[in-house]
This record gives C-alpha cells, sequence and structure tokens, in this order.
C-alpha cells in the first residue's frame, strides 16, 4: 500500500486494515463502541484536537489524513487511565502511540510537534549507550528552545552529576544491544511493509 | 527471617549521579534493614519508557525489554526481577504480558536477541519493590523493624499513574488505591483520607514537551495536597517526584503561588522509621527539604 | 346449618397486656360485642394459645372468632382456623406501636383499642364461611391462538405438563414469523454465530405430539364463557366451524413489522430498500451463498438503518423501541461477512441496545469487521445502481453521503392484538344510540378481531400502550384484564425470540394455573385461592349497568333481560363491583357492604365537647394497609383519633360507608389506595381510579349535609409509604381541627 496520502472511500474499511495491519494493537480500533469513557477519562483532554474516539471514529470513517496528521495522539501523557476504564477493554494508550508511530514513520506529524522531537530524542539517546543520559537529554532540550528551568536546580541538589555529559552511563555490550534494535526493527518493517 | 534476593533493575533515573539517585539510595538502606540481597542485572538497559514509542515502535522495544529479561535469567537464575521505577517496570510487565500473550511476538523477539547471542525463556517474573514490601514481607512484617515514628506528619499519598494503571498492585482499585497510605500508617504517620489527585497524571514524560499542560496537572496534584492538609507528599514513582518536586518554583514564579511541598520517596519515609540518618535516606538530595523528617533523623 | 356461635380472644403478649386495659377490652368483648366466649391468653399465638382456641372449636362449637392481637398480616400461620369464620381486631400494630407512650396518651390508646375490638366483633358478626363458587368448571384443556414460536412453545409446554392442547392457527403451517427466518440471534454459549431457529424442530414436535390438536387455516369465530368452561367456535378457511369447550386460552398471535412504505424519507417503497423480514428472505434464498437483491445484483456493501419509523418524537411513526432490531441488524450483517468478509456492512445507529448476552453478539460483529457508526439518517434515494444514504455522523459531527447496494431498515413490531377497546366502546355506544354508520363500524371492528369474545366490554384482550395487548406490567407481566386467557409473544410487548419462548412458557404456567383454580371455585391471582365470590341479589338490581361497565376484568355481561350476569371464573373478587353497586345488592360471603359497615358503625364517637375527633382509615390491603403496619414497625407515632379498615381494593369502597360515617359523627375520612392513571399500581388495574371518580362525585351529598369538602380524602399510598402515611395522618388531624368538628356527632 502507497504511504503518501490517498483518501480512501469513507466508512469503507481501507484505513481500518491499515491500521489493523501496521499499527500497535490497531486490531483492537474496530471494537471500540463510541461511549467517551476515554475522552472524559484523559488528563489532556482540554487540549487535543480529537478524543480517542473520535480519532478510532475517524479511522472507520477513512479520515486517513486527518488521523495521522493530528496532533491528537502526541498529547498522551501514558496514564492509562483511558485504558483501566474503557468497558471494551482496548489499550488506548498504546494505540495512540502506535498511531503516533506509525505516522512519524510515514513522515506525517506536524513540523515541531513537541512531543513528537521529545520522543526521537529520547529514543535516540538510549539507543547510542543503552541507558539515558538525562542530562544530555535535558540539555539537548534546554538549548533547543530554553524549557526546563528545572534541570539547573536538579543539578544543584547533587542528584545530576554534571559530569555525566563527558561519558556517563553506558552499557558493555553496546554493540549485542544496537544489533538486537536493528534486528527487530528489520522484522518490524517488513512486517509493516516499510521496506522493499 | 530468611534473606530474600532479587534481580534488580535499577533503571536509568535511579543509577548514581541521575535524577532519582536518592530513591536508590534509600532502597539500599531500606533493604538492608529488611535483609534484603538486591543483585543487580548485569549489563541492564533502559526499558524504553513509555515516551520510547516514537522512534522505537513495538518489537525494538519489546525486544530491549526482553534483554534485560535474559540476562536476568542467565546470571540470576530463581530471582524475580524487581524494579523500582515505575516505568521500567511498566515497560518490563508490558513486555513479558505481550510476549506471554503471542507466540508471533516471542519467536520475533528471539530472532532479535539472537543477534546479540541471547535467548529469553519467559520464566522470569517483573515485579515491583512496592510489591515485594506488601506481598513478600506485609505491613505487620515490615511494621516489625521499626525504630522511630512517623507521628505528627500528614501525608499526601500520591500513588500516581504507573504504578496504579494499567497493572497496578494486586487488590488495589484503581480510583482509589490504598497501599501508600497503609504504609505511611504503618510508621505512624497520618495519611490523607481524601485527596482527589491521588492517581492524577502529572504529565509524565510530556512535562518537558508541554511544560504548561504538566503544570497545570502538577499544580491541581500540590494544591490539592495542601487543601487536604497535608505537609508532605510520597510516591512510589520517581517521574511524578521529580515533576511534582522540580517544577514547583517555577510554578510559584509563574502563577505567584507559594508552593513549598517536599515530596518523597516510600523508600526514604521507611530508612527514617527504620532509624536510618538524613543521608542513609537521601534526604540531602531533596530540592524541597523535607525538615520534619530530617529532625526524627536526628533524635 | 349449625348454629353460629361466637367468641373472642385477646392477646396480651407483646406489650399489649402491660399497656392496655385487657380486662376491660374483655368486658367490650363480652357486653358490646355480644361474643358468647371471650378469653384473654398471654401469648395467644404459642402453641398453647393456639390450641386453647382449637379446643373451643372442638368443644364448644365454635364458628366465629375475633382475635385480637396483631395485625391481620402477622400470624397468619398460627392463625388459620379452616371451617371456623375470623376476623382480626388489630392491637399490637394498630395501635401499641403507633400511639404515642406516655400516661397522657393512657385514655386515648385504650380507647383506640376498644373501638379495635368492637369492629373485630362487629364484623365478625356478619362474616359468612366462604363456599367457593358453586358453579365448579371441569374442563381442563387449553386453547393456544397462534402458531408461531411463542404459541408453539406455549403448546408444547402446557402438552409436557399434562394438559391437553387445541392450537389454531391462521395460516397453513407452524412456524410464524420465525418460518421467514435464515437464522435467528444465539441464545447460548459463546453468543457470537447466528444459529438455526430450531422452528421446524419444534414445528414437528408440535404435530406429533398425542396431546395438541392442530386447526390449520382456522380462525375464531366466537368466545364464550369464562376460565374452565370457555365454548370456542374455531372457523375453518374452507368454511366449516366446530364447537369446542378450552378451560383457559393463550393469545400468540405476533407481530406484523411496520409498514416500510410509511417511511418515504427513508427509501421505503423503493426497490432496493428492504425491512428486516425482506431482508431474511433474500437471505433464505441466497442459503449461506453471497446475498443477491431481488433485481439478482450480488450485494457488496450493506447499510442497516436502525431505529427505521421507531423512537419516533414527532408522533408521527412508532414512539416505542422494539427491543430486537439492534441485535437483528447485527445478525443480518453477519450474513453478508459470513458469506464474503470484503462485503462492506455498516450500522447506522443513534443508540445501540442489545439486551442479555447481545453485547457479545456485537462484539462478534465488531470483530468480524461490521462497521458500527453512530449516526442519523436523514435521506435515503434510489440512484443508478442502489441507494445513497445521508446521514449525519454524530460522533464526527459532519453530514456524509454514502452509497450503498442495499438499505436495510430495522423497522418495528406492531402488535397483532385485535380491537382497541377503547375505540370499541365508543363505536358500539354510538350504535347503541341507533347511529347506522357506527353499527357498521362496530361489524367491520368485530371483523378484525383476534378472540371474537362476546364479552360486553368487547371482543378482544384490552390494551396497555401502543396497541400491545396487557394488563398489569408491573406486579405481573403475564396477567391480562381478562382472567384465563393469557397473552404472550411480541403481541403482548415487543421482542426477540429468546424472550418469545420464555414469555409462552410463562403464559402456559398461567394457563394451567388458571384452569386449576376455576375446578376449586377458586379465584386467580392476585387473591389467588380465594373462596369467596360475587354473590347479587338480583331482585333488587335496578339495572343501572354501573357493575357491568366498571368491572377491570370484564367479568359480568347483560342478559337478555339486561341484567348483570355474573361470571364467577372471570372474577378477581377486587369487589368493584359491590363498590360500585347504588342499591347494594352486590356483596361477598365475607367481606360485604355489612362486614365493612358494621364496623364503621361499632366505633363508639365521643360527644362534641369532649374534642375528641374520630376519623375513618379505608385502607386499600395491597399497599396502604401494609404501610400502616410498617409505620407500627418502624414506630412511627401517628394519632389515636384514626380507625383503619382494611378494604380488598379502593375499588370496593361503597359511598354507603362514606354517608353512614360522616351521618354517624365521623369527623373525617381518609381513603387510603393505590397509584392510578397511566402507571397504575393499583393490583385490579382501575379500582383507585374507581374511587376517585366516585368520590369526585360525593361534594354534592357533603354539601347537603352541610359538611366541608375536606372531609373527605383520597390518597395514594405506595407500601413503602410508611413514614409518610403517619405524616399524613397526622397533618389531616390537625386539619380537621382546624375546620372543627363534625356537627353531625349525636344524630346517628
Amino acid at each position: 500500500m502507497a504511504t503518501n496520502l490517498q483518501t480512501p472511500a469513507p466508512y469503507h474499511n481501507n484505513f481500518l486494515r491499515e491500521v489493523e495491519e501496521r499499527v500497535e494493537e490497531g486490531e483492537w480500533v474496530k471494537m471500540c463502541m463510541q461511549c467517551g469513557v476515554c475522552a472524559g477519562s484523559c488528563p489532556f483532554g482540554p487540549h487535543w484536537e480529537h478524543s480517542p474516539q473520535k480519532i478510532f471514529m475517524m479511522i472507520r470513517a477513512g479520515k486517513r489524513e486527518e488521523v495521522l496528521t493530528s496532533d491528537a495522539m502526541w498529547m498522551c501523557t501514558s496514564c492509562y487511565n483511558c485504558v483501566v476504564r474503557c468497558p471494551r477493554q482496548l489499550p488506548i494508550t498504546h494505540i495512540m502511540h502506535g498511531l503516533a508511530s506509525y505516522a512519524h514513520r510515514l513522515g506525517l506529524v506536524p513540523k515541531g510537534q513537541p512531543t513528537h522531537e521529545f520522543a526521537t530524542m529520547f529514543w535516540n539517546n538510549l539507543a547510542k549507550k543503552g541507558r539515558v543520559n538525562e542530562l544530555k537529554l535535558t540539555l539537548a532540550l534546554y538549548f533547543k528552545d530554553g524549557l526546563v528551568a528545572g534541570i539547573k536546580t536538579v543539578v544543584l541538589a547533587k542528584r545530576l552529576n554534571p559530569m555525566e555529559i563527558f561519558g556517563g552511563h553506558a552499557i558493555k555490550d553496546l554493540k549485542g544491544f544496537q544489533a538486537i534494535i536493528a534486528k527487530a526493527r528489520e522484522i518490524e518493517d517488513k512486517k509493516q511493509g516499510l521496506t522493499g | 527471617m530468611a534473606k530474600k534476593e532479587y534481580a534488580f533493575y535499577p533503571g536509568c533515573s535511579s543509577q548514581l549521579k541521575a535524577s532519582a539517585s536518592n530513591y536508590l539510595t534509600s532502597v539500599n538502606s531500606m533493604c538492608k534493614t529488611l535483609d534484603v540481597k538486591l543483585t543487580e542485572i548485569p549489563d541492564w538497559n533502559c526499558c524504553s519508557a513509555s515516551i520510547g514509542y516514537c522512534e522505537g515502535g513495538e518489537l525494538p522495544r519489546l525486544a530491549i525489554n526482553a534483554r534485560n529479561f535474559a540476562q536476568a535469567e542467565t546470571h540470576l537464575p530463581g530471582q524475580d526481577i524487581v524494579a523500582t521505577c515505575a516505568a521500567c517496570w511498566l515497560s518490563a510487565r508490558e513486555t513479558k504480558d505481550r510476549l506471554d500473550g503471542s507466540a508471533q511476538l516471542m519467536k520475533e523477539t528471539n530472532e532479535a536477541l539472537a543477534a546479540a547471542g541471547l535467548h529469553y525463556n519467559a520464566e522470569v517474573e517483573i515485579r515491583h519493590m512496592v510489591e515485594v514490601l506488601i506481598e513478600d514481607f506485609g505491613y505487620e512484617e515490615l511494621k516489625k523493624s521499626m525504630k522511630k515514628s512517623l507521628e505528627g506528619i500528614k501525608f499526601a499519598g500520591y500513588v500516581g499513574c504507573q504504578t496504579n494503571r494499567p497493572f497496578g498492585i494486586s487488590g488495589e482499585s484503581f480510583e482509589n488505591p490504598l497501599y501508600l497510605d497503609k504504609l505511611v500508617e504503618t510508621f505512624g504517620g497520618e495519611a490523607l483520607t481524601k485527596y482527589d489527585q491521588k492517581v492524577a497524571c502529572c504529565g509524565g514524560a510530556l512535562a518537558f514537551s508541554e511544560p504548561e499542560k504538566s503544570q497545570k496537572q502538577i499544580r491541581d496534584i500540590v494544591e490539592s495536597a495542601y487543601d487536604h492538609g497535608a505537609e508532605m507528599i510520597v510516591t512510589p514513582c520517581p517521574l511524578c517526584q521529580a515533576n511534582v518536586e522540580v517544577y514547583q518554583s517555577e510554578i510559584n514564579k509563574k502563577q505567584g503561588t507559594k508552593f513549598n511541598m517536599p515530596v518523597l520517596y516510600y523508600s526514604q519515609l521507611m530508612t527514617v522509621a527504620y532509624g536510618g540518618s538524613m543521608k542513609d535516606a537521601g534526604l540531602d538530595g531533596q530540592l524541597i527539604r523535607a525538615e520534619k523528617l530530617e529532625k526524627i533523623t536526628a533524635k | 346449618m349449625a348454629d353460629n356461635k361466637f367468641a373472642a380472644y385477646i392477646c396480651a403478649g407483646c406489650g399489649i397486656g402491660e399497656t392496655l386495659d385487657v380486662k376491660s377490652l374483655e368486658k367490650i368483648a363480652q357486653k358490646e360485642g355480644k361474643m358468647a366466649l371471650v378469653k384473654s391468653h398471654p401469648f395467644l399465638c404459642s402453641e398453647e394459645g393456639v390450641k386453647t382456641i382449637q379446643d373451643d372449636i372442638a368443644n364448644e362449637s365454635v364458628t366465629h372468632i375475633c382475635i385480637a392481637a396483631c395485625s391481620r398480616r402477622a400470624k397468619t400461620e398460627a392463625f388459620s382456623f379452616p371451617g371456623i369464620s375470623t376476623a382480626r381486631a388489630n392491637l399490637r400494630e394498630g395501635v401499641l406501636w403507633v400511639v404515642a407512650a406516655g400516661a397522657e396518651h393512657d385514655e386515648v390508646r385504650q380507647e383506640m383499642a376498644e373501638d379495635y375490638v368492637r369492629m373485630g366483633c362487629a364484623e365478625v358478626k356478619k362474616m359468612i364461611l366462604p363456599q367457593g363458587n358453586p358453579d365448579k368448571t371441569q374442563a381442563k384443556n387449553i386453547l393456544v391462538v397462534g402458531g408461531g414460536m411463542a404459541g408453539m412453545t406455549s403448546a408444547i409446554e402446557a402438552a409436557e405438563a399434562g394438559y391437553d392442547v387445541v392450537l389454531v392457527e391462521k395460516s397453513g403451517a407452524l412456524g410464524g414469523f420465525a418460518k421467514q427466518l435464515w437464522k435467528r440471534v444465539p441464545f447460548s454459549a459463546p453468543y457470537s454465530e447466528a444459529q438455526p431457529t430450531g422452528v421446524e424442530e419444534l414445528a414437528a414436535r408440535v404435530t406429533a405430539h398425542p396431546r395438541i390438536k392442530l386447526h390449520l387455516n382456522s380462525t375464531l369465530a366466537e368466545t364464550a364463557g369464562a376460565p374452565g368452561r370457555f365454548m370456542i367456535k374455531i372457523a375453518q378457511e374452507s368454511g366449516g366451524v366446530s364447537d369446542i369447550t378450552v378451560g383457559a386460552i393463550v393469545q400468540a398471535t405476533g407481530f406484523t413489522p411496520y409498514d416500510v412504505n410509511k417511511l418515504p424519507e427513508l427509501g421505503g417503497g423503493q426497490p432496493n430498500v428492504v425491512d428486516q423480514a425482506g431482508l431474511e428472505t433474500l437471505a433464505r434464498t441466497a442459503n449461506g451463498a453471497a446475498i443477491q437483491r431481488a433485481d439478482g445484483k450480488v450485494v457488496n456493501s450493506v447499510i442497516f438503518l436502525q431505529c427505521a419509523g421507531q423512537r419516533d418524537d414527532s408522533g408521527t411513526h412508532l414512539s416505542y423501541c422494539s427491543g430486537h432490531c439492534c441485535a437483528t441488524s447485527i445478525k443480518q450483517a453477519m450474513y453478508f461477512k459470513d458469506a464474503n468478509p470484503d462485503v462492506d456492512t455498516m450500522i447506522l445507529y443513534q443508540d445501540l441496545r442489545v439486551p442479555g448476552m447481545g453485547e457479545d453478539f456485537y462484539r462478534s460483529a465488531q470483530d468480524k469487521g461490521v462497521t458500527f457508526t453512530k449516526g442519523k439518517a436523514t435521506k435515503v434515494a434510489g440512484n443508478g445502481h442502489g441507494c445513497s444514504v445521508e446521514f449525519k455522523d454524530l460522533i464526527l459531527d459532519e453530514l456524509t453521503t454514502l452509497n450503498a447496494d442495499l438499505v436495510v431498515l430495522a423497522t418495528g413490531q406492531v402488535s397483532n392484538a385485535g380491537v382497541d377497546l377503547d375505540k370499541w366502546t365508543e363505536v358500539s355506544t354510538a350504535a347503541e344510540s341507533g347511529d347506522a354508520s357506527a353499527k357498521e363500524e362496530q361489524q367491520r371492528l368485530r371483523t378484525t378481531s383476534v378472540l371474537k369474545m362476546n364479552y360486553r366490554q368487547g371482543p378482544d384482550l384490552p390494551q396497555l400502550k401502543h396497541g400491545f395487548a396487557d394488563s398489569h406490567f408491573i406486579c405481573f407481566p403475564y396477567e391480562t384484564r381478562r382472567t384465563g386467557i393469557y397473552a404472550a409473544g411480541p403481541t403482548r410487548r415487543p421482542m426477540d425470540l429468546d424472550q418469545a419462548i420464555t414469555d409462552a412458557t410463562g403464559a402456559a404456567l398461567k394457563a394451567i394455573q388458571a384452569v386449576e383454580n376455576a375446578a376449586a371455585g377458586r379465584a386467580s391471582l392476585p387473591r389467588v385461592g380465594d373462596l369467596s365470590y360475587p354473590i347479587v341479589r338480583l331482585e333488587g338490581c335496578t339495572q343501572c349497568k354501573r357493575c357491568t361497565v366498571e368491572c377491570p376484568f370484564g367479568a359480568i355481561d347483560e342478559d337478555e333481560r339486561r341484567f348483570p350476569q355474573f361470571n364467577e371464573q372471570r372474577c378477581r373478587r377486587c369487589g368493584t363491583c359491590m363498590g360500585a353497586c347504588p342499591v347494594r345488592v352486590i356483596s361477598f360471603e365475607n367481606y360485604s357492604c355489612d362486614t365493612v359497615g358494621m364496623q364503621i358503625k361499632a366505633v363508639n364517637i365521643p360527644d362534641e365537647d369532649e374534642d375528641k375527633p374520630r376519623i375513618l382509615i379505608l385502607a386499600c390491603e395491597n399497599d396502604a394497609y401494609p404501610a400502616l403496619d410498617m409505620a407500627g414497625l418502624q414506630r412511627q407515632v401517628y394519632s389515636a383519633y384514626v380507625r383503619a379498615v382494611p378494604i380488598r381494593c379502593l375499588g370496593s369502597v361503597n359511598t354507603i360507608w362514606i354517608t353512614d360515617a360522616l351521618n354517624s359523627g365521623y369527623d373525617g375520612v381518609m381513603m387510603m389506595g393505590c397509584k392510578r392513571g397511566d402507571d397504575y399500581q393499583c393490583h385490579f388495574v382501575k379500582g383507585s381510579e374507581m374511587a376517585y371518580y366516585r368520590m369526585s362525585k360525593i361534594g354534592d351529598t357533603l354539601t347537603q349535609m352541610g359538611l366541608e369538602p375536606e372531609r373527605v380524602q383520597t390518597l395514594e399510598i405506595a407500601i413503602t409509604d410508611s413514614v409518610r402515611v403517619a405524616g399524613l395522618i397526622n397533618d389531616y388531624v390537625k386539619q380537621i381541627k382546624e375546620i372543627g368538628l363534625s356537627p353531625m356527632k349525636g344524630f346517628g
């Protein structure tokens, strides 16, 4: 299936099938019964454009572009409130993550989406050494847009060692770790039809 | 009591010199009193937390968590993996659940692990330190080693999200889990009977990317603790601890509040109750000093 | 008949002896109550106490007893003496537990107790031991009208229980609507796949059953008689008529789908739009293969429109939900998905409702890829190839138009209950007054009747709501207002197959109860086992027809001389006829104008200057009297000026009781009955309603007597109103004191 933006026929299942095949836990989307409990349970409720309930309906209605370019799923704080309250036991948090990740892989994320940038940075940070270097991570953010005032005080409280920036924690078998990620990525890309 | 041994998964934030190093310090002190031996999983790696989803996708995240399991199975056979960080525990539990539930994912994960010569046999159990305390000891047993009471301090038990949902501590409700309150009461402290932000979200990783929205959450969490008469907040999660403690000054600056509420780990409370020093309990690492607790250590 | 011998027994237990002057009560029973034998006992319901009474019955030939102890609703087993007329004076719940404590209340408390003893003695003196309806009937076979799933189920259940069954089916074959179905919604675990209907198997069982006699291609030409002796004329299509006698009737005449032609805005009447029944036909034709339209085109996309012409608040279509249609559409969408998963199937709903285990079925359809869209269709139009459906997606809040090869309208169930009796009454009243067109209309209506009953009140079962045959939905779902005739299946209320089967089983059991009770001369629900029955002195009757019109159960017809003709087996023993009769010629052996009237008159009315009002409470024994008892149980305090008389139903209150009470110096009357109106709680459906109606006419009488209208109050009391009822009494006493005591005292 092409990864560019086509508009599938409305309410036909093309986009739903794409989601089921390629998005983490996407096969659950069809099981939503549209009760709206997720929408009422989200701590970032006032901030997103579409509730999970609505995102699921949009998927069924075939609104591919609107869903994948939305910033709604980037508002997920991974609090799992929707998951435990969903009467249909949909793993909503994971579906949101899956949609976000899928949009990222397709290059459809709105430019400058801050959580998208932080999340990417976070993974790259951990993938580099096998563990997260909190200082580098936060400094990168700090220099980027001047946020995160708090980090300085953590440094001051001596819980974060500034010397970490010159090396810090790393795992010993970094090569093996990275090989695992590379292999896993290869298998997943193949499954999702994103390669070859 | 016989020594209990666990494969320890401290996680990135609890490493030495990281943001939750005071958590690690107090956990070590607490475990010493309880005669618990924590052996770090050799060469453990990051769990990727929840926020790793974007670039990590599904299988790479499962695979790196499974790497830790494989390491534990090989080097610490028969020991449960114990995590202190809520996110580490959750990522690991989720990985185990998903692999247990899908032969396909299990096969693919082991294919990936094979790239580093590893294999996961699905033998290991994943537990949070709180589960160890409640299930392997129990409140009564924990109380036996108490040397000092936390009497006279009122704590808001802020459970937050990831030790509570979607798995939670066995026997607790998602909407009103009581284990933190029970721990506080076990050691003589007073727990809030009503705390409407008990399981609210602090914004998690979005405290970095969506600071305004997250700080609204944090403000509510601290304000509600004040409203119900708490003097300190106690939590089991390093990200909750950091977000709720660190941003108080910024919220004060932006919104004219006068927040100055210490935010502690349950392990710090227990270390103090077990007679540990300020340093043992990692109280010297607090941004907002917990003076009343410090006083108890000095007694 | 042996001579009557009256005895009174006064219990001193439960604190009665400590609080009341029992000696004085004994004296009252003896002197004023004229009891031949009076005894008191410290613990009357004990084995020893009961034995005292039994010994007197055996050795002293006592025939009538008055027990002054607890409420008639307590200790019923201990105080049950077969063959003996028994009255109860309620000293415990009625006096001891409700009158304020303290010596300052001793006098009024004792007066109240004494009055209750007087009343009990007066009542028992007028009581006759009920002998049961002498006209005991013998027919115990059951007629089932309708050979669909419900009718066949009733037939097989009754037959298996050992009762002969006659099954009358209009068409040439058994099976009814269910026979048109390709499959049915699942009724057993795991509730995930449509299942075979089972209709053929059941039809075969019914056909082969030795106790079931089938009349196919037949309808009822007449229903006469009563439970245990219904006389039925069965008309064959070919013209023949056979007469049979049956004991009870189950009406399972099903439903008709709402006419899609009334829904042109949803495409009703267009070639590529069908209702759910139409889709079943297409599915049966396809026989598991791809479903084709009538024009032969294979359906690749289908849209189901839920609530088509249902839950309509505009007044144009059905206002109710038919309950089964969501699950039915789910099942039908699966027909398509099971044949070919690539068929686009969308169910457009506003509120999806799948009762029972339907939620699992719903999930299964989602799992199969049926698209569920919360939305409302605004327009369905035919296009060249199929239909275009315009709808508003209620989640996305936008208007969309979709094309589909086929549209299925989920229309509702319209009951085949027969003639609407309200309409019938209107038409037949006009016809009686000589209106020619009304006479014609009456004839036409009669041809549409299912049962063609010759009852005075009309040819079919009364309808409760929306044209469904029903009676007391609240308490007794299978009951109808025609004793011995039970409605089952969608003719009673909208339902699915599974519910219809349960319903039909229940109706069969009710029918069996009815024939057994009729054969034993006893009443059916709610006074099950009551042996009393209405007795009428026809020589005093003025042919006013009130009883025949007001009987809630259509039990009373008119004979050729226009006298009321009682059909005791149809009667529920509520006494509404007794309350209606202006000349008081209707009574029961143990419940009559006299048994209540004498109690009212037995009360000692103090002189006006004593400033002690007396208020009569006529309390329905189903709800109000228990509420009063419970007020006692909870030790609610209410005034000692009231005297409560339990009655069978507010409908049985004859106005003579009210005028007698007021004439003899009572200061007020409180009539306590059940909730009336559309959502009535009256156990006899109309009794409470009738009482209100009658009391609305009593104003003139009061004015003539020079009394204020406030002196008679009609109240709705639920069984749970124990606290409220005490408050109402106390408020009323206050009000009466403000109005002043009755000027009638001393004339009575």
